[in-house]
């Protein structure tokens, strides 16, 4: 009864079926697999009798992976040679500015791919990413803290803002922080554990929608007020600052600076194909039937949660190692980056950019942050009011983004 | 005590010892034995000639009895009717027995050793029922390819999903669904984009990739053409005998064509059950559907 050959049931019927198509019935279904095509458009390609089912894309196209090559070439080699070798006072000269404010955008843009993964693709709106983001950052400051050793304001081995409340010894949750490996594994590791106990329990109590995105608010709002307190022992609202080096190099040198803008870019683009192959399995289309019909999924024999779990913590994993990216770069962070406009900001990078495309949140967050740098120098006092007239147009004109405009007007060139 | 008893017996009680050890093999042949009967785990057992069982099922929403001591049950390879008047719990009652809604008190049986109601929805779809929906609901974001790669009968692990590549025999069971449902030409297609019948389809294909010992149907036709209402008819009773159906529906020309026995639901109970000429007869049933 459970076999899982053609449903013999079903041969009467499609024999009746295909004796009306004037097909004979022995070989009527043909079934050919067309290797990979390079296009992305899966092949229109039935014809009578014959059933042509699509065979699996490529992971990117090849337009894709020049593109993809181009950015890798302009991480890697363009970006170093154009700030390290160009002398400064040349046209192609790269600043320092630049190079700060590129890599910052390339962690926020890490940020924006993994919110695209669990709002794009899942469909679960989480006003609460900022969260995962500090504690990856506060897991790296505090590597960054302990590498200071004793050439901070007092002299003291401890970190400065300890001496100034006067604790003698690092408290339990500091015990790994001198250690690299130990950093780099918490990086992963606290985000991803808080991720998943919170992710458990929301999941499986099945809170859904504008309830979900209420609760990782609050969520991040708690964060921040914990972290604002002297007593949590992760610097009060000071946060962390004043970093000299990581891994005994000095942090403010030109060559560290860009040692640390090539692995961001690198980290974003591996993350990229990551969440390329990720969305492209079964795997990222079950979570997309989640988006669009959970019953359905669940009737179907899924258990939504083990899914949803599972691209949660992913999620939450790569907002980590954002952080952890972000604060040797941007050289602080405090429990400002939990609050909850920051958070919300993020959805904002995914929405203009374009949900559910992938390439589209990474544009969305280089659009936006761009647009703050420059405005927030510019005209200061405009920045808030254009962000909230960039959130409301999005919403009412572009719901799919600028990468679903452009969709649009290539097809309309094409037409 | 001869030597040769007492080595008579120690050779007996090796052997004794040493028949558990040989392999697994109990009196019920390496299954376990309850209430008399073998059991498989993960096989419905309908030796009692029953692959559904409802007994004394009631449920309540705030106060109102939707569902009230309903009884039922289900031949295998059976195809039931189920009609009544709109609130009669028919919905409901396929609420509860996919695991969407918890009875308050009753028993549901799949076959006579799967207690259905200490199931989730998606372990109920794993044990071998399957379900459309009133409104038909497809994935409307993914191709019509992808709707059936997703109900396919396999491991539904997140592991198992990541790394899931179509084999041949599941390929060529994916294309014979997609000719018995007429949507080969569509094979590409977005499932939003299908029309309305088109998706019912498309949802009975999704049913039928898993596979499932019994369908549950909730107003298959709706929506249907007369030409594809005629085909889910023809489909239905070839399903028939293999499968168990449970066909809930208002078009009564469509009940006519499949239907062998009718139950009629009303206020949450089976008010009647014989066959279409039967219930139709039933004063009862007349006065439901038509009195008030």
């Amino acid at each position: 009864m459970n076999s899982p050959s053609p449903g013999p049931s079903l041969s009467l019927f499609e024999r009746a079926l295909q004796a009306e198509q004037g097909v004979e019935a022995s070989n009527a279904v043909t079934v050919s697999r067309p290797s990979p095509q390079p296009s992305p458009q899966r092949v229109e390609g039935a014809t009578r009798g014959q059933v042509v089912l699509p065979g699996k894309g490529p992971l990117l196209t090849r337009s894709g992976w020049s593109a993809f090559m181009v950015a890798l070439i302009a991480v890697c080699a363009v970006a170093p040679v154009l700030n390290l070798w160009v002398p400064e006072g040349h046209a192609l000269h790269m600043s320092t500015y630049a190079v700060a404010l590129l890599g910052k955008i390339m962690c926020y843009a890490i940020v924006a791919l993994a919110m695209d993964l669990i709002w794009g693709y899942t469909g679960i709106l989480s006003l609460g990413h900022g969260v995962f983001f500090a504690l990856g950052g506060y897991v790296m400051g505090m590597y960054l803290m302990r590498q200071i050793g004793a050439d901070g304001n007092y002299k003291s081995n401890l970190p400065d803002f300890m001496v100034f409340l006067d604790w003698k010894t690092l408290p339990w949750h500091w015990t790994f922080s001198d250690s690299f490996v130990a950093t780099l594994i918490l990086i992963v590791a606290v985000p991803g554990l808080v991720a998943f106990v919170f992710g458990y329990f929301a999941f499986r109590s099945r809170i859904k929608g504008v309830y979900f995105s209420i609760i990782t608010q609050a969520m991040t709002f708690a964060a921040m007020l914990l972290f604002f307190r002297n007593e949590t022992g992760f610097g009060g609202n000071n946060g962390f600052t004043d970093f000299k080096r990581i891994l005994n190099i000095p942090l403010a040198t030109p060559s560290m600076r860009m040692t640390l803008f090539v692995l961001t870019g690198l980290t974003l683009l591996g993350f990229f194909l990551f969440a390329k192959w990720l969305v492209g399995s079964k795997f990222g289309r079950v979570l997309q039937a989640i988006r669009d019909a959970e019953t359905r999924v669940m009737f179907s024999g899924y258990n939504p949660l083990g899914y949803k779990l599972t691209i949660w913590v992913i999620s939450a994993i790569m907002c980590g190692v954002a952080g952890a990216l972000y604060v040797p770069q941007v050289g602080i962070i405090n429990p400002g980056e939990m609050s909850p406009a920051n958070s919300i900001e993020i959805a904002i990078w995914a929405a203009v950019g374009g949900r559910a495309s992938l390439i589209g949140p990474i544009i969305g967050a280089f659009i936006v942050n761009g647009a703050k740098s420059w405005l927030t120098v510019a005209y200061p006092e405009f920045w808030l009011y254009f962000l909230g007239a960039l959130f409301v147009g999005v919403t009412l004109f572009l719901p799919d983004g600028v990468v679903g405009l452009v969709k649009k007007l290539r097809r309309k060139a094409a037409a | 005590m001869t030597p040769d008893l007492l080595d008579e017996g120690a050779r007996r009680r090796q052997a004794h010892g040493a028949a558990p050890a040989a392999g697994n093999h109990t009196e019920s042949g390496g299954r376990t034995a309850s209430a008399g009967r073998l059991t498989t785990p993960g096989q419905v057992d309908v030796s009692h000639g029953r692959i559904l069982y409802l007994e004394d099922v009631s449920v309540s929403f705030d106060g109102f009895k939707a569902i009230n001591k309903l009884s039922l049950d289900i031949a295998p390879g059976e195809l039931r009717c189920v009609i009544g008047p709109n609130g009669a719990g028919k919905t409901t009652m396929m609420d509860i027995i996919t695991g969407k809604t918890r009875p308050d008190e009753g028993t549901v049986f799949f076959g006579s050793t799967i207690d259905l109601l200490r199931h989730k929805e998606a372990e109920i779809a794993q044990l071998g029922i399957g379900r459309k929906f009133q409104k038909p609901t497809v994935f409307e974001q993914l191709t019509v390819f992808e709707n059936l790669e997703l109900a396919l009968k396999t491991h539904k692990g997140v592991r198992a999903s990541m790394f899931f590549r179509l084999d041949s025999a599941q390929s060529d069971r994916l294309a014979d669904i997609l000719v018995t449902i007429r949507l080969a030409d569509s094979v590409n297609r977005l499932a939003g984009n299908l029309s309305h019948g088109q998706k019912q389809w498309l949802e009975i294909g999704m049913l039928l990739m898993q596979d499932p010992q019994l369908l549950l149907l909730d107003e298959p036709v709706a929506g249907m053409t007369d030409e594809e209402t005629l085909r889910t008819a023809e489909l239905f009773l070839t399903l028939k005998g293999k499968h168990s159906l449970m066909v809930v529906e208002h078009d009564m020309s469509f009940i006519r064509e499949i239907s062998e026995i009718v139950t009629v639901l009303c206020d949450g109970a089976v008010l009647a059950q014989g066959t279409l000429d039967q219930v139709q007869a039933d004063e009862r049933v007349i006065e439901v559907y038509l009195g008030r």
